[in-house]
């Protein structure tokens, strides 16, 4: 009986995981009056907890704006949004099986996703850089050769210095931190040399130490990636709705004004300002909505 | 949706894609300066078995040592073995990983330099070693009391009367937790990822990361602790089948 069980749940587990659920989010919302919307507990100002069981940033804000759009389209009274925090290992799984609908966190659009989900049109466009100290004397990601490089596991920085290792001839001695605080508390402490995440990360870090002026940013760009909001696949009556709102902010200008309330002004709980301008990869996003994976976007 | 639905959707063969152009590799060991996904879970595999045994010596030595401890009838002795297996199991195993890695160095700046699988193994071991002193001083407060007087009685010394009267069957009784525990250091070592060691749950989660293939890494990383756990275990009843004493517990 007992092994019986466990062979149920390894069974439930294994369909959650590879399972695709209802395809057509919008019918789900008129029948339920409600929406599951998955958010990060810390993904800088795209998406993150902000206390009491509040989330808030870039991407939550345009999904909640997107939502009301199509709370009026379908002629609904009321939709409820329900937050549900999801991970970087889960996300995909919950966003098939039907726990969340829509993702809004800060998701890198890739080829090898959109098998298995889809994606919103680009809404923000991630550069991938290196913070180190200030004092380091460190101006260029050559010199960090044989010295200690900190990123977080599970994300796709870590196969980016791999690739920069194997193509440029140069070694890094990696540290992982098990979270984004963590890899900037190994910096903090001297463990590592440099810290190489999104910008935004290293931004969001940057104003939330004890010493904002200790640390710098290196010029150089390791990758551009778009990160955009994580739909489920084969639903295009969903994807269309949530484009054609985030359309019509890009063309009136309100998505820049909302990306400049979580980038550039003081956000909660610290009210301390990440101060990350829009890149220019980010507004050429806004003027050609687009949804192409990171691959592609390569390439141009 | 069917089973057989279920099982065609899974790719095994991602393992064979190499880790950074995520192309196919024929054979599934790349040519020197490639390394596919395979060839990662078995260095991973390695590192948590290098922990997990590491860790296990420092475990045993000094669990046995504290465990010793805490029967003499010196009360400093028992006093300090008393203390050391309550500091070190009641913190939770993942903050003592912290207190190591962040706290400790920060207080003693000459430990900066020390390798974090050093840390790791410390922590680890000094967690694992306080539930073996516990089954070390049961096994020996297990024994009749005579046996102790025995052994003063022939003129030994306390540490001959440990050496050659109670540890021998002490150690004897208390195998089967000792194989427990030597199990459980193994799925422990996988708090290691924590600090940067890459063993099999790094592996997993940054592997999941960047293949998008959850289930078959996860599954195979779940068979590779299996497979290591039950290798302890099948080491562990030889060692208790060959040092097994006629008229004693567990004989026939």
């Amino acid at each position: 009986m007992f092994m019986k069980t466990h062979l149920i749940a390894l069974g439930a587990l294994i369909l959650a995981a590879t399972g695709s659920a209802q395809a057509d989010t919008l019918a789900k919302i008129r029948q339920s009056g409600s929406i599951s919307m998955g958010v990060r507990e810390s993904s800088g100002g795209l998406s993150y907890a902000m206390g009491d069981g509040k989330y808030g940033g870039f991407h939550v804000e345009l999904c909640e704006r997107v939502l009301a759009d199509i709370r009026t389209s379908l002629r609904l009274p009321a939709l409820e949004i329900k937050y549900q925090a999801v991970t970087s290992q889960n996300r995909i799984p919950l966003l098939q099986n039907g726990t969340v609908d829509i993702e809004c966190g800060s998701t890198t659009n890739n080829a090898a996703r959109q098998r298995d989900v889809a994606f919103a049109n680009t809404t923000y466009v991630e550069e991938v850089r290196v913070v180190v100290k200030a004092d380091s004397g460190i101006d260029s990601l050559a010199q960090l050769n044989g010295r200690k490089v900190a990123t977080t596991t599970g994300t796709t920085s870590v196969q980016l210095l791999r690739k920069h290792e194997r193509a440029g001839g140069i070694n890094f001695d990696e540290v992982f931190g098990k979270d984004h605080a963590e890899s900037f508390l190994l910096l903090e402490t001297g463990r590592a040399d440099a810290f190489v995440m999104d910008g935004q990360i290293l931004a969001a870090s940057i104003s939330r130490s004890k010493k904002p002026s200790g640390y710098r940013i290196l010029a150089e760009v390791l990758a551009v990636e778009p990160i955009a909001i994580m739909l489920r696949k084969d639903d295009p009556s969903f994807k269309n709705a949530v484009d054609e709102g985030l359309a019509a902010m890009m063309k009136s200008g309100e998505l820049s004004r909302i990306y400049d309330k979580w980038f550039m002004r003081p956000i909660p709980p610290a009210n301390v300002a990440i101060g990350l301008p829009a890149s220019s990869a980010t507004k050429d996003a806004w003027t050609a909505p687009n949804s192409r994976p990171v691959e592609e976007l390569g390439k141009r | 949706m069917s089973w057989g639905w279920v099982l065609a959707s899974w790719d095994w063969l991602v393992f064979c894609n190499d880790t950074v152009s995520g192309e196919r590799v024929s054979g599934c060991i790349g040519p020197i300066g490639e390394v596919t996904y395979f060839e990662w879970m078995l260095s991973a595999w390695g590192w948590t078995l290098s922990v997990a045994l590491s860790a296990l010596v420092v475990a045993l030595v000094a669990g046995s040592l504290v465990g010793i401890a805490r029967t003499t009838s010196n009360r400093w002795w028992v006093g300090f073995g008393g203390g050391w297996t309550e500091l070190f199991r009641n913190i939770p195993l993942l903050v003592q990983i912290f207190l190591w890695y962040h706290v400790v160095p920060a207080l003693f700046p000459a430990l900066k330099a020390v390798p974090s699988f050093v840390l790791v193994v410390i922590a680890l071991g000094f967690f694992t070693s306080a539930r073996i002193s516990e089954q070390v001083r049961a096994g020996i407060q297990s024994l009749p009391r005579g046996q102790r007087y025995a052994g003063s009685a022939l003129g030994f010394t306390p540490s001959q009367t440990y050496r050659y009267v109670l540890l021998p069957m002490a150690f004897r009784i208390v195998i089967p937790p000792l194989t427990s525990e030597s199990m459980n250091i193994i799925k422990n070592s996988s708090v290691a990822f924590a600090v940067s060691i890459p063993e099999l749950t790094m592996f997993a989660m940054q592997a999941q990361e960047e293949t998008a293939r959850g289930v078959e890494i996860y599954l195979a990383v779940t068979g590779l602790y299996f497979l290591s756990a039950f290798a302890v275990n099948r080491v562990a009843a030889m060692v208790e089948r060959r040092v097994r004493l006629p008229g004693t517990a567990g004989t026939k």
